[in-house]
């Protein structure tokens, strides 16, 4: 209850700071015009609180971006400057941060956010300023129905079900598979749904259709069902301190089938909780580290050297948002916003890290996912599943 | 048959960790009149006191080479954790409700709620917020009775659960501190005539509640694998309608009041749907107070005026 009032009341701020920012005339609020010796890039995201991670590695990923393009002489003559505004993890503070870099740092364009509700913050004031923004890692489909200024670089949910649905009854070949989802959360929601529509499509049978909501912790009741069903895997579309204890949970009850899951798992967390009970499970992402293109092994082996630790999907996924948008201005010629708008909207096969991205009419990026198998708690490439 | 037999085992265990913390609950309602709503709280620091207790006697190395933790070490941090507990409990007694006791009943009522507040944000504070996985130091053993599943886990929980029950009623009923707690449950004014320190056995009282949700803790932390600083908010308050449901004030009302509660949240999360497991406990606590106020093994008392 605390924690819904909490989010009510930042809510009502959010609203509250973004219609008193919008009312200011756009004169006062333009942006760069052509005649600076630099561009400014914008980045809002979680630097600290407890989603802290999400934001230090997605800025990693950005910054090594931004460095290599000015290591070569910037863009159009200039260099590149990249502001990061901390956010906290905080829909209200997304909100602010993106003012303050269109108002205060006269941002060309903005890089943001992680979590979806933070892009749908953000992305309401972008678009009302008409800055274009690039979505690292955001999933939901709703963050690019906001307007044609929003993009992203990943996949959208829906999708991710497909891939997973693709990867059981073709991979896998399995027939029977139960859901185990979170009903608090509409990222688990719209997963399992997109999934049970493509496994049923593709000839397999759902077995039962469990759920639970976030936060909780006992998760033996649904196991329990599902085992008396048969199934052959169980897809748990959730977030990894969950999906970890559902996984000991099953095993410890004599569930002994693979769990499927998305990009919700992919955290170190994962396999602290989950410990040896969540090996063989299999969960789709964006990224995989140990995958052997050559733009990736490059960007592993600079990451680890610059930072000394591999990178995440989100790192990887930050770095590949900067590439594009770097892409964009060099293609759209000049510093200007609708310039390079317009130029993210034609990206078409652009070579990433994570595979190659074309932008569809809905502003979200074309592109495969990878699925990753869980084995002596690290994660491992399996397959790659095209769109 | 096999797989509502396995509801009903892990409805036990969860119950006995009800019954645990509604003890703690009922003893203090029994003597003070005053519902402990930090009582929640005292479970989830003494989950943690063990989760530090594990940490400290190197839990981490046995579980790398794959050894079990040895049971005297697991005792000592059982051990550690009800000697923690005892102490927050006796401490929040000293700072927070002596000061009110002799107030209206709503003042240290409020006071708890301000309590619990409080010690949820410093666990958060203290523990960092994410949940973090319970240290193995009861290494699991599974067979198989009839297709049923049983862990010693969830029969460890249930014993010990069992014992420490059996050996309050012993306490209660068969020491000088005991029959003091009784007496102060009957009158507390006429207690303090016949020469009881009345202080004294309210800060027993506490200790013992505090430590035996701390046992209730630990063996939370081993069944439900993970541990968060908002642990007690829901658990606390089913265990309090395990001690409503049982009688409040009744030390065997509690027990079976806390078995009830988790057979039927485990029960209505496996046939009807998860999404009503917590619901499922305060439909209970609306028919009870609707029904029979007093609870299944409460007695009526006649409020003088």
């Amino acid at each position: 209850m605390r924690i819904l009032r909490r989010t009510l009341l930042s809510g009502l701020c959010a609203t509250a700071v973004g219609s008193a920012i919008g009312c200011k005339k756009p004169a006062e609020g333009a942006s760069a015009g052509d005649g600076g010796t630099e561009i400014v890039i914008g980045h809002y995201a979680s630097m600290t609180g407890s989603t802290a991670h999400f934001g230090q590695d997605t800025d990693r990923g950005i910054r090594m971006a931004i460095e290599a393009a000015n290591a070569k002489g910037g863009v159009l003559g200039k260099k590149l400057k990249l502001v990061t505004l901390d956010d906290r993890g905080d829909s209200a503070e997304a909100a602010n941060a993106v003012n303050r870099l269109i108002d205060v740092e006269k941002v060309s364009a903005v890089l943001g956010e992680v979590a979806s509700s933070l892009s749908l913050a953000g992305g309401r004031v972008a678009q009302k300023r008409k800055i274009p923004m690039i979505s690292p890692t955001s999933t939901n489909p709703k963050v690019t129905e906001v307007g044609d200024y929003i993009f992203r670089v990943c996949f959208i949910d829906p999708f991710q079900g497909r891939v997973m649905a693709t990867f059981a009854r073709k991979n896998l070949k399995l027939d029977k598979v139960a859901i185990l989802k979170d009903v608090k959360n509409d990222y688990s929601i719209g997963l399992a749904a997109a999934f049970l529509k493509s496994f049923t499509e593709l000839g397999g049978a759902i077995a039962v259709e469990q759920s639970y909501s976030q936060g909780d912790t006992d998760f033996s009741a649904q196991i329990t069902a599902i085992r008396g069903t048969g199934a052959q895997a169980v897809f748990v579309p959730g977030y990894y301190s969950e999906v970890g204890t559902i996984a000991r949970t099953a095993d410890r009850l004599g569930l002994k089938v693979p769990l499927l899951g998305g990009d919700g798992w992919d955290s170190p967390d994962l396999f602290k909780i989950g410990g040896d009970a969540i090996n063989g499970s299999y969960f789709s992402d964006h990224f995989a580290p140990d995958v052997a293109t050559d733009e990736a092994k490059a960007f592993t082996a600079n990451f680890t050297a610059k930072y000394g630790q591999a990178p995440t999907g989100l790192g990887a996924l930050g770095y590949e948002a900067a590439l594009v948008l770097i892409d964009a201005i060099r293609r759209a010629g000049k510093n200007d916003p609708t310039a390079i708008r317009d130029a993210i909207a034609g990206t078409k096969d652009f070579e990433g890290v994570t595979g190659k991205i074309t932008i569809d009419a809905q502003r979200n990026a074309q592109k495969s996912a990878v699925v990753l198998k869980v084995e002596a708690g690290k994660a491992k490439f399996e397959t790659s599943i095209a769109p | 048959m096999t797989q509502f037999l396995q509801q009903i085992i892990n409805g036990l265990s969860l119950g006995s960790i009800y019954a645990l913390i509604a003890l703690g609950y009922t003893m203090v309602y029994g003597i003070l009149k005053l519902i402990n709503f930090a009582h929640g709280e005292v479970f989830m620091v003494g989950a943690y006191t063990g989760y530090y207790a594990a940490g400290a006697l190197g839990v981490a190395a046995y579980e790398q080479h794959g050894q079990n933790f040895p049971l005297y070490l697991a005792l000592i941090v059982l051990i550690a954790a009800m000697a923690g507990a005892a102490a927050l409990g006796v401490t929040i007694e000293f700072l927070a409700y002596r000061p009110v006791r002799n107030a209206p009943r709503l003042t240290p009522l409020i006071t708890a709620i301000g309590v619990s507040l409080f010690l949820q944000n410093a666990g958060m504070l203290l523990f960092s917020p994410n949940p973090q996985r319970y240290p193995a130091i009861l290494s699991e053993v599974r067979f198989e009775v009839f297709g049923v599943i049983v862990t010693n886990i969830k029969l460890t929980i249930f014993v010990v659960a069992l014992c420490l029950m059996l050996g309050l009623h012993l306490f209660v009923q068969k020491t000088w501190t005991g029959r003091a707690m009784r007496a102060l449950s009957f009158n507390i004014d006429a207690a303090k005539l016949m020469g009881i320190d009345t202080n004294r056995v309210i800060r027993s009282t506490f200790a013992i509640g505090s430590a035996l949700a701390a046992a209730g803790g630990i063996l939370f932390g081993l069944d439900q694998i993970t541990i968060n600083p908002l642990m007690g908010v829901l658990t606390g308050l089913k265990a309090f309608v395990a001690a409503v449901l049982g009688g409040i004030g009744s030390i065997p009302g509690a027990v079976i009041g806390g078995l009830l509660i988790g057979l039927a949240e485990q029960l209505t999360a496996g046939y009807l749907s998860p999404a009503y497991r917590d619901a499922i406990t305060f439909v209970i606590l609306i028919v009870i107070l609707l029904l029979k106020p007093e609870g299944l093994l409460g007695v009526v008392r006649v409020e003088k005026v």
